[in-house]
């Protein structure tokens, strides 16, 4: 099983001292060019104005913060049901970056929405559902910190993720199932995108941006835990010779 | 000369999209500089507490 | 059968449980989850059981083209909200979002008067999904085949 093929932290860290730079590399490229085309070369939106630009922001942040908790609730699953050795730092790892991605997702959104709609926030069941996930991800750090045992922690860590990863298609399917005041998907529809070309690119890069960024992240926080768990048991070790 | 004040104006949004690019920008920053860093003292405690074994058992032989 | 697979079917199953348990929990607060009313979805409402006078509610639709208006005093302007079904008349005195007009979409909060009419207290701006660059727009207008908000 490939999955395993990673499992051997040695390994692991050989191919993330690899990838790392070059994700980082990648992630700043992207931005920069992401930011140019978001603020100087897409046009204005015909209903939206310039406002619009916010978009280019908004919604990368919003997908991501999906998209790392989707990842930390399958690492958590591998980890409990797989007890891969490195699943539950990868879950670990992932966790503030989704959290502050969800954050910016919900800033981005109130600057946007206070123009646009008119006020800074409502309870609809997109914003708050977002906001739950905001939540669920510093309860999910919180219970890594509050728990001694670091085998123990990832266990009850990995139970409540399992547990919140029922927000994500809550809060994906949101703006179908109830009347909410934030608009259907844009991009991700039946339909096809309702995002014309020459605001679509911008988006699209942006994303790609923000998905590098999270690798480069990813695998930097992982080399820590991982240098970490051998720190805690090298002072294991030494106290008890 | 105009088209930087346009540009800066963002058609009269300007308070709210240079905020939303700003903090995301931001926060962006910081959390990259505290993975790093974090990333970067535990590499150096590792190879600390490491070497210091290493002389131990040089001393032992 | 091996731990593992005990493992997988545990969670899996628990997962499956917890999922279920929310969708119950979702359908019974149904009714708090809902932002707005559809003015078809209001008239139903309204068949099943008379609405309380004070009751706060949020009401969303279309402004209807042509039935902006303003009442004698000056201040209080009045409209038409649409779903192209049923229609609620709207009186609202404060201020507007930047992209209210006719044929915009739109969530007001407020209650039911005695006349029937909806008192609005506040009305924010639900704008569509769909972007694109004024001048694309302007063709599409032209072309007759425009298939947003508003004209």
């Amino acid at each position: 099983m490939s999955m395993h093929y990673f499992a051997n932290p040695a390994r692991f860290t050989r191919l993330a001292g690899r990838i790392q730079p070059l994700a980082g590399c990648l992630a700043a490229i992207l931005l920069i060019v992401g930011l140019y085309l978001a603020l100087v070369q897409a046009p204005a939106d015909y209903q939206q104005g310039e406002t619009v630009r916010i978009m280019f922001v908004h919604v990368p942040s919003a997908w991501m913060a999906l998209f790392c908790y989707s990842f930390l609730a399958v690492a958590s699953a591998v980890a409990l049901i797989w007890k891969h050795p490195l699943a539950d730092l990868a879950a670990k790892a992932s966790a503030p970056i989704g959290a502050g991605f969800t954050f910016l997702a919900l800033v981005t959104g109130s600057l946007w929405g206070k123009p646009m709609w008119g006020t800074w926030w409502v309870w609809d069941a997109r914003l708050t559902s977002v906001l739950i996930l905001l939540f669920l991800y510093l309860g999910y750090m919180a219970l890594w910190q509050a728990i001694e045992d670091s085998q123990k922690a990832a266990k009850a860590a990995a139970v409540l993720a399992l547990v919140g990863a029922v927000n994500v298609p809550i809060i994906k399917f949101s703006v179908d199932w109830w009347n909410t005041l934030h608009q259907p998907a844009s991009v991700l529809r039946m339909d096809g995108p309702a995002i014309h070309p020459s605001m679509l690119w911008p988006l699209l890069i942006m994303a790609l941006a923000f998905k590098a960024y999270f690798v480069t992240l990813l695998l930097a926080r992982m080399r820590m835990e991982l240098n970490l768990r051998r720190i805690r048991a090298l002072r294991l070790a030494e106290r008890s010779s | 000369m105009e088209s930087v004040t346009e540009f800066m104006s963002m058609g009269g949004y300007g308070g709210y999209v240079w905020p939303a690019f700003g903090i995301v920008l931001f926060v962006m920053a910081l959390l990259w500089v505290a993975s790093m860093r974090g990333w970067r003292n535990s590499e150096k405690i590792l190879a600390t507490l490491r070497n210091s074994r290493r002389e131990r058992e040089d001393v032992a032989e | 059968m091996t731990r593992k697979r005990r493992r997988l079917y545990i969670v899996s199953g628990f997962m499956l449980i917890f999922a279920t348990a929310a969708a119950l929990v979702l359908m019974a607060f149904e009714e708090n989850i809902v932002f707005f009313y559809s003015p078809t979805e209001l008239a139903r409402k309204m068949e099943q059981q008379p609405i309380p006078p004070n009751r706060r509610l949020r009401i969303g639709g279309l402004v209807e083209e042509g039935s902006l208006g303003r009442e004698k005093d000056g201040v209080t302007i009045t409209f038409r909200v649409t779903d192209t079904v049923e229609v609620i008349n709207v009186r609202f005195r404060g201020f507007l979002p930047d992209l209210f007009r006719e044929g915009q979409g739109i969530v007001a909060e407020g209650s039911v008067a005695a006349d029937g009419k909806f008192v609005a207290t506040e009305v924010l701006a639900k704008h569509d999904e769909t972007y694109m660059p004024k001048e694309v727009a302007e063709a599409l207008k032209e072309a007759g085949q425009w298939q947003g908000d508003h004209e």
